[in-house]
């Protein structure tokens, strides 16, 4: 195991990637003279020459679509957005040609291609540049949705996205770019679109967190631990295709179940997700399922207005008490 | 006006009705045919319904009350209408959900405790807003995989809500009560005495139908001694094909069901019932035979139709479904109605020979024992045998010893000969 920052782990992915398949480049603002916004893509310029990691204007439409021909035409394109905010003025690509053209062309084109970018709320950044878009991109047939929490899993959910043969959006998070993890330095490592991963296990409620809300899951469960009780946590990873028989056997064995999500409320992930668990154990459960999301307006400004929208450790502590029955 | 929804009588035998579910609230639109409550009665779970349109102005009667037929069970009307007159006129008439059925003498005390309106800081009371039990889904299918009701738990959630611990702590709270296996060793913390458990509805008909039945038809009783060697081998045979063919297997008992039916079509004067006011005995040109089935708290009695007409894998797929649903507590009314002739076995239970009450309105019951090895004589010598008993009881008043004498050796015959069964 190498420990790495996230941002490394992503780097290390595409670097093994792009080593492996000359069909693979990457594509985005700043990716390349600039080494990327965050630092992503550093020494990848240097690595493959400007032929394969190419710099674009601001124009997300236009690269998006570039990537799109790209990939229709042979190639396998990762195409970087500085933020998933920035990917709206391009989204007709996204939801109209690449998650739609496969189906609609009986399967003569297939875009191998993988959209990425940090989501989410990232600070005192205000309500345009604040938006996570996983629920979004998760209602159309067609697209695969990926969101990562620590550098093993974006190191090998990333080779396994490149490597689909269907379009990807991979979500990361400007928040978590510098975190450390162990990865693993396994010889190909790739982990399988569509698994979920129990991260801790327990009886007494079952936590479910992608992203950043992972951690919050996380502390929630440590706390809970400090009460006497063993929740279980769980990252989904890949939005979708969800794994639904992982959760499904966790609150069948805790019969109750919180979920975390940081995007705003209505038509959430956890929307889908709490109707999935009503709809396939609705026997097994003790307590209506709870989530904890952001609150239901734009994101605020000030400092303390956007600590008090976004979900915290001890929001997800106490709907998990709730659900247990013990406030 | 105010219009009162009164106990209605869901079933020709039905003296009270027991409320086990409201399915509209108070200030709810109502409309005429809507389903305004279930009720438990004497065979099955029923709906009541509205005959007018309206709002539920009050639900009088609490989930759990035991009523007699009339009494009231909601008010319905405009929305604001004062009730109270018609509430008074019931409680003066002695017909409403709180007063002793009076067309009955057996009302338990427990019944009517049930029935009270005072409110009382008792269990029943304090997961019950508006007559309905809260419980988590994961709460009712315990209770129901326990045999509990929730009636009976104290709910310690949200509003009282039921919740996997309550009925955990009942759970273990019986288990004190009632050890799984039975042991010689007497629990020490257990006080001497006893537990009252409420008569249900299925009890008290069961007691009611089989103490007339004893009382009015003079039983006697026939037994015979049937070999079944054959038709051990005759159903192995038919399994193997139909194991292949289908996955499922026919039991003893279809084939016994078949026999019964071919037996009935030939001696039609078993086939019979007694219809004294009528003045007629009703003689049937078909065989519907009812199967006693037991299930949790009782035992219900589904009818195969037509079991002359079908084969005995038809036969054996009927009653697997029916005893199946029967047990879900599925059964319509419809479905155990009607019988002509019943079977009762009780030879899974090692059970050799019994005598059964008959199912009235039928003139007989087949009792079905166990499957025996014996030492039989053959040709002069000891050889193994399998022999199984039956005991036909018959009502003395329709079927006389002769005429079931000749159907119970028309029985053994199509028994010992079982290929007989499948042409």
């Amino acid at each position: 195991m190498a420990e790495l920052q996230l941002r490394e782990a992503i780097r290390a992915a595409m670097v093994e990637e792009m080593d492996r398949d000359e069909d693979i480049f990457l594509m985005g603002e700043e990716v390349a003279e600039y080494n990327g916004a965050y630092k992503v893509s550093e020494g990848m310029r240097e690595r493959y020459g400007e032929r394969r990691v190419i710099d674009t204007p601001i124009s997300e439409n236009g690269f998006a679509g570039l990537g799109l021909g790209a990939a229709m035409n042979g190639l396998r394109p990762i195409i970087e957005f500085m933020t998933w905010n920035f990917a709206f003025v391009a989204i007709d690509q996204i939801i109209n040609n690449a998650a739609k053209i496969r189906y609609m062309s009986g399967g003569q084109f297939s875009f191998p291609i993988v959209f990425r970018g940090p989501n989410g709320a990232a600070g005192q950044l205000a309500a345009t540049h604040n938006t996570s878009v996983e629920a979004l991109y998760s209602c159309f047939p067609g697209l695969k949705v990926i969101s990562i929490s620590n550098p093993d899993d974006a190191k090998g959910l990333l080779k396994s996205a490149i490597r689909d043969d269907d379009p990807v959006v991979f979500l990361e998070s400007e928040f978590m770019y510098g975190m450390r993890g162990e990865v693993s330095e396994a010889e190909d490592y790739t982990i399988p679109i569509g698994k979920a991963r129990i991260a801790r296990e327990g009886d007494a409620v079952t936590i479910i967190g992608h992203n950043k809300s992972y951690w919050r899951a996380l502390e929630a469960a440590d706390m809970l631990a400090k009460d006497g009780y063993a929740a279980e946590v769980i990252d989904p990873r890949t939005i979708r295709p969800f794994d639904w028989d992982t959760v499904i056997h966790s609150v069948k064995k805790t019969n109750r179940c919180v979920i975390v999500d940081e995007s705003n409320p209505f038509a959430s992930v956890a929307s889908e997700v709490a109707f999935q668990i009503q709809a396939r154990a609705f026997d097994d459960l003790d307590a209506p399922v709870h989530r904890v999301t952001a609150k239901d307006t734009p994101a605020p400004y000030a400092k303390s207005l956007i600590e008090y929208y976004m979900p915290s450790a001890e929001d997800v502590y106490h709907a998990c008490r709730q659900v247990m029955y013990l406030n | 006006m105010p219009i009162a929804i009164e106990m209605p009588k869901l079933t020709d035998t039905m003296e009270e009705g027991i409320l086990v579910e409201w399915s509209v609230e108070e200030g709810d639109k109502v409309s005429a045919g809507d389903v305004i409550a279930l009720v438990e009665t004497d065979k099955a779970t029923m709906d009541v319904e509205a005959y007018d349109d309206g709002v539920l102005l009050k639900k009088v009667a609490n989930t759990g009350d035991a009523l007699p037929l009339g009494g009231l069970i909601a008010v319905l009307g405009d929305a604001g209408e004062d009730i109270a007159e018609l509430l008074k006129e019931y409680q003066s008439n002695g017909v409403d959900s709180s007063s002793t059925p009076d067309s009955s003498n057996e009302a338990p005390p427990a019944v009517v405790q049930a029935a009270t309106h005072q409110p009382a800081a008792s269990p029943q009371e304090s997961s019950s807003t508006n007559g309905r039990t809260k419980a988590s889904p994961l709460a009712k299918r315990m209770a129901t995989d326990h045999g509990l009701k929730l009636v009976d738990v104290m709910g310690s959630g949200p509003s009282g809500r039921i919740i996997k611990r309550d009925i955990q702590a009942e759970i273990d709270r019986t288990h004190v009560l009632k050890p799984s296996l039975p042991s010689p060793q007497v629990p020490v913390s257990a006080e001497r005495g006893y537990e009252s458990i409420r008569i249900s509805s299925m009890r008290k008909t069961i007691a009611r139908r089989l103490a007339e039945s004893k009382d009015t038809s003079p039983h006697f009783y026939l037994n015979a001694d049937v070999d079944v060697g054959a038709l051990i081998a005759q159903r192995q045979t038919v399994n193997e094909y139909l194991e292949k063919s289908s996955g499922f297997k026919v039991s003893f008992n279809d084939f016994i069901t078949k026999a019964c039916a071919s037996g009935l079509i030939m001696h039609p004067d078993v086939n019979v019932t007694y219809a004294s006011e009528d003045g007629v005995i009703h003689r049937y040109n078909y065989v519907d035979v009812g199967i006693a089935v037991a299930i949790d708290d009782g035992l219900v009695t589904p009818v195969v139709r037509d079991a002359h007409l079908k084969s005995v894998s038809t036969i054996g797929l009927e009653i697997q479904a029916l005893a199946t649903r029967a047990r879900d507590k599925q059964l319509d009314l419809s479905e155990m109605e009607g019988s002509t002739f019943t079977t009762s076995n009780l030879g899974m239970f090692g059970i050799e020979s019994f005598t059964a009450i008959i199912n009235p309105p039928n003139a007989c019951i087949l009792a079905i024992g166990s499957i025996r090895d014996v030492p039989v004589v053959e040709d002069g010598a000891v050889v193994a045998g399998k022999r199984m008993k039956l005991t036909l009881s018959c009502d003395h008043r329709v079927v006389d010893g002769a005429v079931g004498a000749r159907f119970m050796s028309t029985l053994k015959e199509l028994l010992e000969n079982p290929v007989s069964l499948l042409l």
